[in-house]
């Protein structure tokens, strides 16, 4: 059994004297797609951005390539590998499009991830590559968002609800590239609200609930009634 | 059923406010046991306890942060000596006219301030207070760039022997002081204290709660003008000399303020008074390093803005609960 | 012809003031903090060309090889040991921290060099002035500074919008947590503007020393001059804080030619003129200010 891409243990994190995390655990291995779904405040925004070390959490928490990185800092978690697409896509307005990807991309990592690949990847952000980021519709600043973090060649990308706000015909679209970008043994953990595209899209699901691991286990076993028990917490 | 009441005191303010009061009475008979030294220094102290207080009302409760309010000081003064000796006003009723006269005179400063923000109006602040200098240097009236001095029929007429002034000069110092204390509690404990807090904790908030932020910050600002000016005014009186680069200095009315302040505790009545204790205590230990002092109170502040900043009562107050002037306030509630 | 030789004079000047606030405004894009040491940073710039100088007796200008490097090396060291620890939503830490810097600058300035004014010497470049017909000529110092003025100002542009650094900066001053999961250093991309800034107060101060008398306590006027010019341009272009240099320098010149006293005056008409009439400058690109 190949040691695990990701592997985190126990981990917990709090706003202040808020807890959003209770011990929290989750592997991912090479090449894997991970779905990570729960009702919103459960807490999986919050769990990306602990993995992407934007929070201050456990050192041994979270293991990437066996070495502890949790607490971050972020740029240097970045350094290592890993790439997150935020919630809400947060180009950087003042930048254009081609200029957001140059800044994913300016930590220079070797890997497989250019400006070519990426306009070859995603075309309709080549045709607008010198426009400001916030003229973009919805669906292409998405996709310049997972752009930029490809740019930085990670070997796990994180995706924050992609999904959110744009059309199912742009979403599926989007979703259609996954294959594409996982090819070559990078591994994703995506966070959804969509539950349909997380089980078409990944092998394995964890659901949140109110900070805990309500359920976990590969997307074809888990049946809509357990799902819901989990969400929910009925 | 139950009864809510605001309560404002406990018990360290009871102790602290009869503190307070007994030495107000101790200050108050200070010109039968100290000497005339001593009732100049403390009436410099009374002076810093109000111009400091004054900018924390509009630095740490307003959060209108100035580094200019020397314009005040030097305006309130030279409003003093032209009042007094070109238009014949008795200079202690020139005191309060000049201090109306600067506040009108802040209302248009204001507005054209008022378009700057952050650290911006800050800077801003400082070019009015450079502006007004210049304009009293141009006042050829008032001595121009090398100043004036009050002549003495206008100083006899304050008082008749050199005792009585000085005795009169010290109470009014002392009773300036007192005022504006009394003025700022007052207004802090009011609801418009309220308002202040919330505008300072989150001015978005306090606007979409129905408060008026501009015309709050625009009253706090014409106040603490008229105090300053005020203040400035007797400084001024009691030096007898003027002259715009003492009237506007820079050194004299803000840097220091603003280290008493910090330094004291900003954004809390009891520190600007600590603040100017602890200034005085090292000028009288320092003062004779010259250029030396200045900088190791520079380092000092910047020492304490980053380790506490809330200064040095404020660490006092968080770590014990303490406060002199009863301001807190808390909700008590009864079951009926 | 007299007034055409003043305005001349006032436009020259005005790149001075366009690259003392070069500097200001950079800090203020980037990280939203004004130096309220801004001004001291150019004096002390000035008198870290007088020792220069004075040990290895070079042509002032020339000092310029140590002095540029010597105050970026400070300006990083600065942000990154105490003026980072300052950034925030509160704006109070970086004024009373930049204002106390301010005072120590001042007062280690007075305490080593003594209040009595000095100036660099140059050598005949000082006295050169080129005729530009009509009877005028303008002076080939003070073309110089206008010359490196709007150097400084294009080279800025470029850096900003044309290389990696740029995009660093921007990117961080757009979005200070998105830029660090980029894997931005945001700690090291202040530290890095603040080098820049001081590099170009480094170049300010040393044609201050070149151009008048300097002594410990010109520095907050220099701050001032430098925040009316970036005032009157407009926020958030350089350009137009070259604009609002020239319109200060010009302004001032007018004023001292109608009375002498009344130059500094004349400038601060023209801010508040600005300030009242069109506060959001007249060449703004963008309002950062809120």
């Amino acid at each position: 059994m190949p040691d695990p891409k990701l592997q985190v243990r126990g981990l917990d994190a709090r706003y202040g004297d808020f807890q959003a995390l209770f011990g929290v655990s989750m592997r991912v291995t090479e090449g894997e797609v991970v779905a990570v779904i729960g009702a919103n405040g459960a807490g999986k925004s919050t769990l990306l951005k602990c993995i992407a070390g934007a929070m201050a959490v456990r050192h041994n928490a979270i293991m990437f390539h066996g070495v502890p990185i949790g607490g971050g800092p972020a740029h240097e978690v970045v350094s290592r590998g890993i790439a997150l697409v935020p919630e809400g896509r947060r180009l950087f307005p003042s930048l254009t499009v081609e200029e957001n990807l140059l800044v994913g991309g300016q930590l220079g990592r070797k890997g497989p991830w250019n400006l070519k690949r990426v306009y070859e990847l995603f075309p309709v952000l080549e045709e607008r590559r010198n426009q400001p980021a916030p003229s973009l519709s919805g669906g292409q600043q998405q996709m310049a968002a997972i752009g930029r973090a490809l740019m930085s060649n990670p070997t796990l990308l994180l995706c924050d609800e992609i999904s959110l706000g744009l059309a199912p015909i742009v979403i599926r679209d989007i979703y259609a590239r996954i294959p594409a970008i996982v090819a070559e043994g990078l591994s994703l953990v995506i966070v959804e609200q969509d539950i349909v595209q997380a089980l078409k899209t990944a092998r394995h699901v964890y659901c949140l609930q109110e900070g805990r691991v309500a359920l976990q286990g590969e997307a074809k076993t888990l049946t809509r009634e357990k799902i819901s028990a989990a969400y929910f917490g009925v | 059923m139950s009864d809510i009441r605001v309560q404002h005191s406990n018990w360290s303010s009871r102790i602290g406010t009869t503190i307070v009061v007994i030495a107000f009475f101790a200050l108050a008979a200070a010109p039968w046991w100290a000497e005339r030294a001593d009732l100049r220094l403390l009436a410099e102290i009374y002076a810093y306890v109000a111009l400091a207080s004054l900018w924390n009302l509009l630095a740490g409760y307003a959060g209108l942060v100035s580094v200019g309010q020397q314009a005040y000081v030097g305006l309130g003064a030279y409003l003093l000596f032209g009042l007094a000796m070109l238009a014949g006003v008795h200079p202690l009723v020139a005191i309060p006219v000049a201090g109306v006269a600067a506040a009108i005179i802040s209302v248009p400063v204001a507005a054209l301030m008022f378009r700057l923000r952050g650290h911006y109006f800050a800077i801003g602040t400082w070019v009015m207070a450079e502006v007004f200098r210049l304009l009293a240097a141009q006042t050829s009236a008032l001595g121009g760039g090398s100043g004036t001095s009050l002549p003495a029929s206008l100083v006899i007429s304050i008082a008749s022997s050199r005792q009585m002034r000085e005795f009169l000069m010290y109470w009014i110092a002392l009773a300036q002081m007192v005022a504006i204390l009394f003025a700022i509690f007052w207004l802090l404990r009011s609801r418009y204290g309220l308002a202040l807090t919330a505008i300072r904790d989150n001015e978005l908030g306090a606007r979409s709660n129905g408060i008026d932020v501009m015309l709050i910050k625009y009253a706090v600002y014409v106040a603490v003008a008229f105090g300053t000016a005020m203040v400035g005014a007797l400084i001024f009186l009691q030096k007898i000399r003027i002259s715009p680069d003492t009237a506007f200095s820079v050194n004299d009315w803000t840097a220091f303020v603003i280290f008493i302040t910090v330094i004291g505790g900003i954004g809390r009545v009891e520190g600007p008074i600590i603040g100017t204790v602890i200034f005085f205590l090292l000028r009288q230990s320092l003062a004779d390093l010259g250029a030396i002092y200045l900088l190791i109170l520079g380092v000092v502040a910047i020492a304490v803005m980053l380790k506490a900043p809330k200064g040095l009562w404020g660490l006092i107050a968080d770590r014990f609960g303490w406060q002199v002037f009863p301001l807190q306030r808390r909700l008590v509630m009864r079951k009926r | 012809m007299e007034w055409l030789n003043t305005i001349l004079q006032g436009i020259l000047l005005g790149g001075l003031y366009a690259m003392f606030a070069a500097g200001l405004s950079l800090i203020f894009g980037v990280m939203r903090l004004v130096n309220i040491a801004h001004g001291d940073l150019i004096v002390l710039a000035a008198y870290i060309a007088l020792v220069t100088v004075q040990a290895l007796g070079i042509n002032p200008i020339l000092s310029l090889v140590l002095v540029v490097p010597v105050m970026a090396a400070i300006g990083y060291g600065l942000q990154r040991g105490l003026l980072n620890r300052t950034l925030g939503d509160d704006l109070l830490p970086p004024l009373l921290v930049t204002f106390g810097l301010s005072v120590i600058i001042q007062n280690g300035l007075l305490e080593l060099f003594t209040a009595d004014s000095v100036k660099l010497d140059a050598g005949t470049v000082e006295i050169e002035s080129i005729a530009v017909g009509g009877g005028l000529a303008i002076g080939v110092l003070p073309l110089i500074q206008f010359a490196l003025a709007v150097a400084v100002i294009a080279g800025l542009q470029w850096l900003f919008y044309r290389t990696a650094l740029g995009r660093a900066f921007r990117a961080t001053s757009d979005d200070q947590p998105v830029a660090q999961l980029m894997g931005l250093n945001n700690a090291h991309v202040f530290g890095l503007a603040m080098a820049l800034s001081l590099a170009i107060v480094a170049v300010a101060g040393v044609l201050l020393a070149v151009r008048a008398n300097f002594d410990p306590a010109i520095g907050p006027a220099r701050l001032i001059f430098g925040f009316e010019a970036v005032i009157i341009g407009g926020l958030g272009s350089m350009w137009g804080t070259l604009a609002g240099g020239i319109i200060l320098g010009v302004a001032q010149a007018i004023g001292a030619q109608l009375d002498p006293g009344w130059n500094l005056l004349a400038g601060h008409i023209a801010f508040l003129v600005v300030l009242a009439l069109r506060p959001e400058g007249l060449f703004p690109k963008v309002d950062r200010m809120s």
